[in-house]
């Protein structure tokens, strides 16, 4: 399948008096519609960043793009805010983790819906608002056509949080990131809103990036998952495979760390060491000072020489970023059922 | 049973807000908490769950008396804080710790982490001038940071980090009590694990109590002895740890229980069987008459919307009277005339529902 997503040797800098942060370093994934991508990785890892280059939402001045990315063909990057204009909301949308602050506090829930509506089509206002009426049906608001006068306060934080859905879809864009948008919300209303896009998804057939902390979420939604560590991504492939059987220590330690809704609670295994400063990442994998499995790897290897992204097992679809091989790497966590 | 340490009796909270303008006029209230009761024990961990914009942080806010409850007591070591003035609460100010969701925006940017401790043992008067430095630098220890951290700004830490900062700042005032409302969300798990064993060493080295607020049931379970279930400005179970957990007999604990994401099924576990909530939660400027969640309740009969159902020890309910379909349903009477359910009677584990009873299958796996 071609991807309708295409992201090559993406590079993101932010030149500051500290010197220049390499928040994303490298970053090459695809995506096809019709499937959802989950992104997971330690804070400041590069999530956000990447996808907002994905949206050309970076300003120019201050950040250094290099790479490609390449949505339904188009090139964002350098594209001219004036096409990027058009671009966003039309062929992709993002939501955000608050809904609070993508909401004008003065501006009705139908006013906002409407305005990203006609902002892509020639329509009276009547007819755009009978386009937001029926967004805020599909996405599950109940009485559609009186809420749609009301304002971002008077809704509670779920139904905020479908109302940004319902303005993200309202130009049926082909790709759809949603960055983090479940944090906030109780578990029922995270489940809610997970069906909600899996509804939209397969009715659409739209490619979905879905960033999140929570590999519980992650095993439910995503075909796919891409582990990111210090800008860059050190596991991608099949979410059966990544969190079932990962093959890189970075992706068994998030599953480490994780405390079971069942079972006995013990304590904890976080991750040893803090994740590296984006200043002067390690020479090596990035991950090589954290990793408890590098003496493994022969001649100090991990310190010296990066692993590519490639497959490393029969399986052409899963790609690891790790030096170990064969039988060094079989992590068994107590978070997941024991492997036959 | 000892004498709690924290004891909220009927504690309500109303904001007044302007009429919507569409539906009504003059002024409304939002009832974000309306009428819970809760006890903490020292040294005890206490979750709080439940729906998004149920009143968790409006109760810690008030448990923190960082606002004036509308009615209700909230007893501390004895004393009803209630009402007292801010003169009046200085010495209690100290014992009741909060700290915050955003480790970014709950800390002074232009201080340094040295500063921002330091200031906390000041308002207190905690130590003398001349031991400030030590004593900063032991809370900084205690919390895992680097005493040699002292000079530096919040923003030159990841999150977890700032997090730390933010209970070193918290520890400062020794505290018997730390409210924690959401410390852990905007973590990625590993921090969060992190996190997580430091607030566990505090409590049992300095038997530190909890009030312990998090969407993340299986971050509650780990970390809590007991746990309240809210909705809609009122607890609705609340009852020991791996009672609520194994036997959650609520219909919306059921609901929140079984809505949690398992990561089991990457290695082939049959997702858990999902029970759908419609709808929306009512506003809490006006709730449904009797039990609140009626509106969204697959169990719910006509007694529901006249009868507000006390939060107590469950009946005994024989299995087939527990009203599947409207066919079956028991009438309130024959419920109150049956006997306590001896597992919640010896657990303490107690349910606002007319028709509370363990689910069928147990919502959580039990392991193998
Ligand atoms: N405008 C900017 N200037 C300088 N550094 C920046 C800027 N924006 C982001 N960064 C840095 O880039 C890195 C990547 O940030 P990003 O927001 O992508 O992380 P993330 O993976 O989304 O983390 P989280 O899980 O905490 O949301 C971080 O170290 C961040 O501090
Ligand atoms: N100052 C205020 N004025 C008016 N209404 C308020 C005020 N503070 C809170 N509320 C309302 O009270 C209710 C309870 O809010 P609260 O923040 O306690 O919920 P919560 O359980 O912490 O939710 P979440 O899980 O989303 O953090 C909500 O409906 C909220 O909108
Ligand atoms: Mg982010
Ligand atoms: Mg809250």
């Amino acid at each position: 399948m071609t991807p309708y997503l295409e992201i090559t040797d993406l590079q993101v800098e932010f030149p500051t008096q500290d010197g220049t942060v390499r928040a994303v370093q490298g970053l090459s994934y695809a995506l096809p519609l019709g499937r959802t991508l989950a992104i997971v990785g330690e804070s400041g890892s590069g999530k956000s960043v990447s996808s907002m280059a994905v949206m050309g939402l970076h300003d120019p001045r201050s950040t250094r793009i290099t790479g490609s990315i390449k949505v339904g063909g188009k090139e964002i990057v350098g594209m001219s805010e004036r096409n990027l204009m058009a671009f966003r909301g039309a062929d992709a949308s993002m939501i955000f983790q608050d809904p609070q602050s993508s909401l004008h506090p003065y501006f009705t829930i139908g006013d906002q819906i409407m305005e990203s509506y006609r902002a892509h089509h020639r329509v009276s206002r009547k007819t755009a608002k009978a386009r937001a009426i029926e967004m805020l049906d599909r996405v599950g608001i109940p009485n559609p056509g009186r809420r749609v006068d009301q304002y971002p306060h008077e809704f509670s934080g779920g139904m905020r949080q479908r109302a940004m859905i319902a303005m993200a879809l309202v130009n049926d864009p082909k790709l759809l990131i949603a960055d983090e948008p479940t944090t906030a919300l109780d578990v029922t209303v995270q489940a809610q809103i997970l069906d909600l896009i899996a509804d939209l998804q397969r009715d659409f057939g739209s490619a979905v990036v879905f960033i999140t902390h929570d590999l519980g979420v992650v095993a439910e939604i995503a075909d796919d998952v891409l582990v990111m560590y210090a800008g860059n991504a050190v596991e991608h492939g099949p979410v059966k495979q990544i969190l079932g059987t990962p093959l890189h220590p970075y992706t068994w330690g998030l599953l480490e760390s994780i405390p079971a809704v069942s079972g006995t609670p013990g304590p904890l295994h976080p991750i040893p060491g803090s994740p590296p400063s984006l200043l002067a990442v390690p020479n090596g994998c990035a991950f090589h000072p954290r990793c408890e499995f590098r003496d493994r790897v022969a001649d100090g290897l991990c310190g010296e020489k990066l692993p590519d992204l490639v497959a490393r097992t029969a399986d052409p679809d899963r790609l690891s970023r790790c030096h170990l091989t064969g039988p060094d790497r079989i992590f068994e966590t107590d978070i997941l059922p024991r492997l036959p | 049973m000892s004498t709690p340490l924290l004891e909220l009796d009927d504690v309500t909270m109303h904001f007044r807000i302007k009429g919507d303008g569409l539906f009504s006029r003059g002024t409304n209230k939002v009832r974000a908490v309306d009428g819970v009761s809760l006890t903490l024990q020292p040294g005890e961990t206490l979750g709080l769950v439940g729906e998004s914009g149920c009143g968790k942080s409006t109760t810690a806010r008030l448990i923190t008396r960082l606002l004036e409850p509308t009615s209700g007591k909230i007893n501390f070591d004895g004393t009803d804080i209630a009402h007292l003035s801010e003169r009046q609460l200085r010495p209690f100010r100290r014992q009741i710790q909060l700290i915050f969701q955003d480790p970014y925006s709950s800390l002074n940017p232009r201080h340094t982490v040295g500063t921002i401790v330091g200031t906390a043992l000041r308002t207190h008067d905690m130590v003398p001038k001349s031991g400030e430095l030590k004593r900063v630098q032991e809370l900084l220890e205690m919390v895992g940071l680097n005493p040699e951290h002292y000079n530096r700004y919040p923003h030159e830490f990841s999150g977890g980090q700032r997090q730390r900062i933010g209970i070193a700042r918290a520890l400062a005032a020794r505290p018997k009590v730390i409210v924690a409302d959401e410390p852990v969300s905007a973590l990625d798990v590993s921090i969060q694990a992190q996190v997580m064993n430091l607030l566990e060493n505090l409590r049992s080295e300095l038997g530190i109590a909890f009030v312990f607020i998090a969407h993340d049931l299986g971050v509650v379970r780990h970390f809590c002895d007991r746990v309240a279930v809210m909705y809609l400005g009122r607890v609705v179970e609340e009852g020991p740890r791996d009672a609520l957990y194994e036997q959650p007999h609520h219909p919306y604990t059921q609901a929140l229980l079984s809505a949690v994401p398992d990561i089991g099924v990457v290695r082939g576990v049959p997702p858990r069987e999902r029970i759908r909530l419609v709808g929306d939660v009512p506003s809490p400027v006006n709730p449904p008459s009797g039990c609140r969640f009626r509106t969204r309740c697959w169990k719910v009969q006509d007694i529901c919307a006249t009868a507000e159902p006390e939060l107590a020890i469950p009946a005994l309910v024989r299995p087939p009277a527990v009203p599947e379909s409207p066919a079956t349903a028991v009438t309130p009477d024959a419920v109150s005339a049956s006997v306590p359910e001896p597992a919640a009677a010896m657990s303490g584990q107690l349910t606002a529902c007319h028709f509370a009873a363990p689910p069928v299958a147990p919502v959580v796996a039990q392991p193998a």
